[in-house]
């Protein structure tokens, strides 16, 4: 009997990676993609071989030489991650691959973990590498051993692209079997295939537009794209990946005759797609973010002069931002066929419109966990830097420094000492500090501090070195002597990395020390040059993982004058009574004892046993 | 409410980040495959997670998308009473709110930015719009052996309304819970169970 099993999507895409008969996976962490490879390094028994990478182009070459050899790769990584990727990628596009490869780049429409809600299918339409884009998890675990199939049939990679829904969504799955048969990696010589010099180039960029007319086929024969032609209704409706499921809900609940094509692939399937044009008078087109589907709808309704009316968001309703869901389509359809419409708020939670409630509500922000020592780093930072100085900082968990006033800037991955750099290049006189954790510095962090140093940029430089890759869910980094599957292996030292990058002033400090680290910032500040502060100390989740108590701390509510100082540290775990003027301590306390540290009535100390 | 053909039971878990919903709605959705109902569920990860508020929601019988429409949902279980409250219009006219009246004071709250409401009115304000189960399901966890079990007393409660055997919703809290913590968590599951008896 085949076995159904409740799974999260990225699990369920995980599942679909063994039964394909996966050989080599490789990625970086990013939300909403990490769980993949997580899940898969932690399996007890393999026969894969899966890394954690140090970034995604590297984690992209790794899994484009595998399947170069002849098995089958994956590389996973979050959309913006592809942007790092998309070098070796757009020219794969042009040797193409002998084994199979899948490139799995998770999208994340409204931002829920992301810094933008860019669409990864224009990367599709950019390389001409062909897309799935899965609507449930069941689909998404299936889609990928079709992956792989497609991609040794076309010899290219292959894009899949599952959203924050598909991917942090659960659902009952029903698994398939696993592949037993491997291919056996043999790298074949072939200098025109694999060497991209120009004249190699120009005849590979010419077979791969051939190629297109023959994914095109093998899409349109695919499984994952369904028409269906209702005799009597002369409105159609077209909805790709995750909108797909939104639509029928929306159609269901109204009641409305239409007929219906869901897409799954990009290219999409002109044929179904001028079917439904020649059935229909009003096409609807639905799908999140970009109007991919819609653009090549109208274009193919152009080719067959066809008069029918393309709705969708080039022109309204259909939001082009954000993630959609039933009502917003129910909202749409009622639009669109002069329906009775009822109100749709854009999101309930912290950006709800609560006056109907009578109660202010209040907000719930996410914050660093109680002991953060990223939070020690900040204070010494702004302390001897000084509020008017400029604080460049970098994604992690301590973008959330934000409510410290220490995060001036957050780009993209790797983007703090770069921008530092360039804010002094351009004459900034006001002094720069910027922030980037130890995962991130590794990713492309380390290629700033080459060009800052090599460029003699006047900024510090510190590494936020909390031994993990923190808020993607603790994936080992370099830093710490493990790989993914947790064996061991060599622990990179930041410091001697930063002196072999050839920065003449390196600290390491443990922030808890708050004397001490403002000590080596006030020295970091004063050097000419660019001057590297590394603080370090374990993530506190981590910390606790390990078996490390600290004993909580305590206030004096006698000794508390109420002067808020440290209230101020933003730490979850301290608490200011209004009325009676105190500060307390409650149980969240790790007894990481900055606060004590800061005190200056010796009102706060460790709780006696 | 859940509309026939597209869902069966729609469920609101809302919370806070670490007071463990997602084992919550793990163990209602196991328990749902284990009575061979299609499931679809939709969680908070990542940023959210860090003391933010996070909501999953759970359709059982339903084959579509994981997202409960507004005013949707036949229950809205909060683990917290201020994020009852922030999820409120999620939950259908005539559904139904199990609240725990154990508040978690945000930073915004403990760092005196803004104020935490009297929880005697939230649950007031929530009475005079639904039908409203409220107790200190935290203290009940205690009693059961662990204040971390919550999240079990919970689901006890919320086991009176949803389609699933109790044997079978028992059999997935066992399953779940780490080894050690199961009489622990059976005891919650029985405690919240009674208390939203009726």
């Amino acid at each position: 009997m085949r076995k159904r099993e409740y799974m999260l999507g990225n699990d369920a895409i995980a599942r679909g990676i063994v039964e394909g008969g996966a050989q080599v996976i490789s990625g970086y962490p990013g939300t909403p993609s990490s769980e993949i490879i997580g899940t898969l390094a932690s399996m007890k028994e393999r026969d894969f071989y899966v890394e954690w990478s140090v970034n995604e182009k590297v984690a992209f070459e790794v899994a484009a030489g595998a399947a170069m050899a002849g098995v089958r790769s994956v590389v996973t990584m979050k959309h913006v991650g592809l942007n790092v990727a998309a070098d070796p990628m757009m020219t794969l596009a042009y040797t193409g691959i002998k084994g199979s490869m899948i490139i799995i780049a998770a999208d994340d429409p409204s931002c829920h973990s992301s810094q933008n809600e860019q669409d990864t299918r224009r990367y599709s339409q950019f390389s001409l590498i062909p897309c799935l884009d899965p609507s449930t998890p069941q689909e998404a675990k299936d889609m990928i051993p079709y992956a792989f199939e497609l991609s040794n049939r076309i010899q290219m990679p292959v894009i899949f692209r599952p959203t924050t829904r598909i991917s942090h969504g659960k659902s009952d799955v029903m698994l398939g079997t696993v592949t037993e048969n491997k291919p056996v990696a043999d790298f074949q010589k072939e200098l025109e295939r694999w060497v991209m010099i120009p004249k190699n180039a120009r005849i590979r960029h010419i077979h791969l537009l051939e190629l297109q007319k023959e994914i095109l086929r093998e899409l349109e024969n695919s499984p994952w794209n369904e028409l269906e032609i209702r005799d009597d209704a002369r409105f159609g409706v077209i909805a790709s990946g995750i909108a797909s499921v939104y639509a029928k809900e929306a159609l269901l609940k109204l009641g409305i005759n239409a007929s219906f094509l869901k897409i799954g692939t990009y290219p999409v399937p002109e044929n179904q797609v001028r079917t439904l044009i020649s059935n229909s008078d009003r096409i609807l087109v639905l799908e999140e973010m970009e109007p991919v589907v819609e653009e090549q709808v109208r274009m193919i309704a152009q080719q067959a002069g066809a008069a029918v009316e393309i709705i969708g968001k080039m022109q309204g309703p259909v939001p082009r931002i954000f993630e959609l869901n039933a009502d917003i389509c129910a909202d749409v359809l009622a639009e669109v066929l002069d329906l009775e419409r009822t109100a749709v708020p854009s999101d309930v939670g912290e950006d709800f419109d609560y006056n109907a409630c009578r109660i202010d509500l209040p907000m719930r922000p996410p914050v660093m966990c109680p002991g953060c020592s990223h939070r020690a780093t900040f204070h010494a930072m702004k302390k001897v830097y000084g509020k008017d100085a400029i604080f460049p900082s970098d994604i992690g968990c301590y973008t959330l420094g934000i409510q410290s006033g220490t995060v001036d800037t957050t780009l993209c991955m790797g983007g703090s000492i770069t921008v530092a750099s360039g804010m002094y290049q351009a004459g900034e006189k006001k002094p720069i500090c910027c922030s980037i954790g130890d995962s991130t510095f590794f990713h492309t962090g380390m290629n700033g501090l080459l060009n800052a140093i090599y460029n003699k940029a006047d900024i510090t430089v510190t590494i936020v070195d909390n031994r993990i890759t923190a808020m993607t869910g603790h994936q080992p980094n370099p830093g710490m002597g493990k790989t993914a599957t947790g064996e061991d292996t060599v622990q990179v030292s930041l410091e001697a990395l930063c002196r072999g990058l050839g920065a003449g002033f390196v600290e390491v400090v443990d922030p808890y020390d708050l004397e001490r680290t403002e000590e080596v910032f006030r020295r970091a500040k004063d050097y000419r040059g660019t001057s590297v502060v590394i603080t370090k100390q374990l993530c506190v989740i981590d910390a606790k993982r390990a078996g490390i108590r600290r004993r909580s701390f305590t206030i004096d509510a006698e000794k508390c004058t109420g002067c808020r100082i440290c209230v101020k540290l933003g730490c979850p775990a301290i608490e200011f009574d209004t009325k009676a003027k105190k500060a307390s301590i409650n149980i969240m306390c790790t007894g990481c004892g900055v606060c004590s540290r800061m005190c200056r009535f010796d009102a706060i100390s460790e709780v006696k046993k | 409410m859940s509309a026939p053909g597209i869902s069966r039971f729609d469920l609101v878990i809302a919370g806070v980040g670490g007071q463990g919903a997602i084992l919550a709605s793990d163990i209602i959705g196991k328990a749902a495959v284990k009575e061979n109902m299609p499931v679809r569920a939709a969680e908070t990860h990542g940023m959210a997670q860090r003391g933010g508020s996070v909501v999953n929601h759970i359709r059982l019988g339903c084959e579509l998308g994981s997202m409960i429409p507004l005013k949707g949902a036949d229950v809205l279980l909060a683990l917290e009473p201020s994020e009852a409250l922030r999820y409120l219009e999620y939950l259908a006219d005539d559904g139904i709110i199990i609240v725990n009246t154990d508040p978690i004071l945000p930073v915004t709250v403990t760092s005196g930015l803004c104020a935490y409401p009297d929880v005697g009115e939230i649950i007031s304000t929530l009475r005079e719009k639904r039908k409203v189960t409220a107790f200190n399901a935290t203290e009940a966890a205690k009693e059961a052996g662990h204040a971390q079990s919550m999240n079990v007393v919970m689901v006890g409660a919320v086991s009176n309304y949803l389609p699933i055997s109790v044997d079978i919703m028992m059999e997935c809290v066992r399953e779940l819970v780490p080894p050690k913590t199961i009489d622990i968590n059976i005891r919650a599951f029985e405690i919240g169970r009674s208390m939203a008896q009726g």
